[in-house]
């Protein structure tokens, strides 16, 4: 009993001393339930890259725990909790849905343990409510909605009606398209969270006879609301525009030709040009025989900016201000290109225009067609009153 | 009010309601004939859209794809029947709700393993593809017009069947008095066997006919089977009756709920409160309906034991 006692006190000393032997991942994320085919592609991606370096992060062997929050806030609680206690993760990633992140957030940041974001980037973390151990890899959640704002003022689009799931992303997400929006909102209407049938919301629209409509359904919502859509007849009287979500290779799969034409908005194209990407988008289809999503390009950047945050910090993640620091400086090439984090730890990136085409190979797919707003940061970091590490 | 709008409205009221009796019909069959609940029917729907968007992938016929998927759901709802299912009825109802459960897990990893995890394309025939003017103005998808032709027939059909023909009489002896039934000379386990393909059937019907307006991806069936619960604890378990006038109630005060409330709302509140308050209250509007009836009418409106 004593040997054991003396072993254990002996262990623990040396992972205090020492850099870390390993690091492990709390990857939670939405793996069930209609909207499973996001966490699927940040998970699978997040996956690629521990896999091409040899199971290891920085340098430091990976443990990935991979749980599935279901998109139910509670789930996601009770596995916070495991995650915490139980397998003692030094980050947390993977979080799909903005609900479920501000369920969980507040637990692990009190915990102070790492919460890198692979998705959402809600406001309530960007502005005066922003944290030293929050980081977003993706984009705040108000990015792609601006852009679309902005893209619809080029297009010279004079009236909308917009239309969201009445959740926390919904909400920021119209929020973001008025922003910079300068014409006339003739509606704003939310939509249950998960809702299956938009008839009523279509005869809504139809009835309030704008130029365009901007919808951010996310997942099975945005597949459903698309093909209500064509059906009525809608996609013949007025524009559609949509975020890259709502346009992706998951979308495009399930509703197919009639989304030929269709303008959203995105942090990153699978036609970007960097060598990091033309890698990244080869090896993901290669692998997982299906073309990323913008969810998938999230889940490499955020193993990717993990990866190098342990190998700055020298793998002493458990020194909290210099893997911290390392984190901040996001010191690695990104699919997306150039880009870094703010002081609210929220990316600063380009956000361009994609549309939907028929590609000479006959796929129906994204197409690059320019950049909407340029080195963009969200309109919540001026409030982010955080000391840097 | 535009009154086109209000038509237009009361359509999708009666498209949706009835999308839902196709799918209730068979859980209250099931439900209040043979005393088990079910929680794989939403399972049961999903294969059927699954099975309907393979055959439609391969074949290009969307009417075949219908076809196919009704005869192999039912096959797949029989085996489900005599190997597990059977074993169950005489089980209490958490038992059933525990081995349904498993089977919902188990049939959303086993589609996920055969078509992946992200949704399939399941497009109407190009003839139904788009809108018809109706009346001037109003312009309506031809295909839910078509969804709305086939509840009905749907709802006519089984009425027949339940009251008029001899599987009917034999239904209704097996569910109010099993043993008598038996001692009669009934086959039960045949009579319920056959009930639960036409079950299975109905259910691969909706998933086939709406694969075309919703996403046909793993887990679809979860989210439409709270619904047809609501529907059918309305209408009273068991009754096909009850099933067809529950879908058009929950479908009408949805549709009401989710436009003509957020409207009232914005002109006698101010807009900021009317945009919080409209989407809250119309989605637990349906609940509230539930809860009203349950209040007068414990047994549901058409209770089918008196």
């Amino acid at each position: 009993m004593r040997r054991t006692l003396a072993a254990l006190t002996m262990a623990t000393l040396g992972l205090t001393a020492h850099a870390a032997d390993q690091i492990r991942i709390g990857f939670m994320s939405t793996l069930s339930g209609p909207s499973a085919a996001l966490g699927l592609d940040i998970r699978d991606a997040f996956n690629l890259v521990v896999r091409n370096n040899g199971g290891k992060l920085g340098g430091l062997p990976a443990e990935v725990v991979v749980v599935d929050d279901q998109m139910n806030p509670d789930t996601g609680k009770q596995l916070t909790a495991r995650l915490l206690k139980k397998d003692r993760v030094d980050v947390v990633t993977g979080i799909v849905f903005s609900n479920v992140m501000l369920a969980i957030a507040p637990s692990i940041l009190e915990n102070q343990t790492f919460l890198v974001s692979a998705n959402a980037g809600p406001g309530a973390f960007s502005g005066e409510g922003c944290n030293p151990y929050f980081y977003v890899a993706s984009w705040q959640n108000d990015g792609y909605h601006e852009a679309a704002g902005q893209f619809a003022n080029t297009k010279n689009l004079k009236s909308v009606v917009l239309l969201a799931p009445n959740y926390p992303a919904g909400k920021d997400a119209l929020t973001g398209f008025k922003r910079l929006y300068k014409g006339q909102v003739i509606e704003e209407i939310y939509t249950k969270l998960g809702q299956l049938d938009f008839a009523a919301e279509l005869a809504q629209v139809r009835a309030a006879k704008p130029q365009a409509v901007y919808i951010f359904q996310p997942g099975g919502m945005g597949i459903n609301f698309i093909k209500q859509w064509v059906a009525a007849g809608l996609d013949k009287q007025m524009t559609l525009i949509g975020p890259g979500f709502s346009a992706d290779e998951d979308v495009i799969k399930a509703v197919g030709e009639p989304m030929v034409g269709m303008f959203n908005t995105s942090h990153w194209a699978h036609d970007l040009g960097n060598a990091e990407n033309r890698r990244f988008v080869a090896d993901f289809q290669k692998t997982y025989g299906r073309m990323p999503t913008v969810y998938a390009a999230q889940g490499y950047d955020t193993a990717l900016l993990i990866d190098a945050a342990v190998r700055d910090a020298k793998g002493k993640i458990e020194d909290k201000a210099t893997f911290g620091k390392a984190l901040a400086s996001a010191n690695f090439k990104s699919v997306r290109g150039e880009f870094k984090l703010n002081v609210n730890h929220a990316p600063i990136q380009n956000y361009y225009l994609r549309q939907i085409w028929k590609d000479p190979n006959g796929r129906i797919t994204n197409k690059l067609v320019g950049t909407v707003l340029t080195n963009h940061a969200d309109a919540y970091a001026a409030a982010c009153k955080m000391k840097a590490w | 009010m535009d009154p086109i709008l209000v038509l237009e409205q009361s359509l999708n009221g009666l498209q949706f309601g009835l999308m839902l009796f196709l799918l209730a019909a068979g859980l209250t069959l099931v439900f209040g004939i043979m005393d088990m609940i079910n929680l794989a029917h939403g399972s049961l729907y999903m294969i059927g859209a699954y099975l309907a968007a393979a055959v439609a992938m391969a074949t290009g016929s969307f009417w075949l794809a219908v076809a196919v998927a009704m005869g192999g759901t039912a096959v797949i709802g029989v085996v489900l029947e005599v190997t597990l299912l059977r074993h169950l009825y005489q089980r209490d109802h958490l038992h059933q709700v525990l081995a349904t459960f498993a089977l919902i897990l188990m049939s959303n990893e086993a589609v996920r393993m055969i078509w992946g995890p992200t949704a399939l394309a399941l497009d109407p025939p190009p003839s139904l593809a788009g809108p018809v003017e109706l009346l001037p103005g109003l312009y309506y998808p031809a295909f839910r017009l078509v969804i709305i032709g086939v509840g009905l027939l749907v709802a006519v059909l089984l009425y027949f069947l339940v009251s008029h023909t001899r599987l009917g009489m034999l239904v209704r002896a097996g569910a109010s008095n099993r043993e008598m039934a038996r001692a009669m000379g009934v086959r039960v386990s045949l009579v319920f066997t056959i009930v639960f393909a036409i079950g299975a059937a109905l259910c691969a019907l909706a998933g086939a006919m709406l694969g075309p307006l919703f996403a046909v991806q793993v887990g679809m069936g979860e989210s439409i089977l709270i619904l047809a619960f609501v529907v059918i604890v309305i209408g009273g378990i068991g009754s096909i009756r009850g099933a067809l006038v529950g879908a058009l109630l929950v479908g009408m005060v949805d549709t009401v709920g989710r436009t003509f409330l957020p409207m009232w709302l914005r002109a006698v509140l101010p807009p900021t409160v009317a945009s919080n308050l409209g989407p809250a209250l119309a989605s637990v509007l349906i609940y509230v309906l539930m809860a009203g009836v349950l209040f007068w009418r414990p047994q549901g409106l058409f209770p089918a034991r008196g």
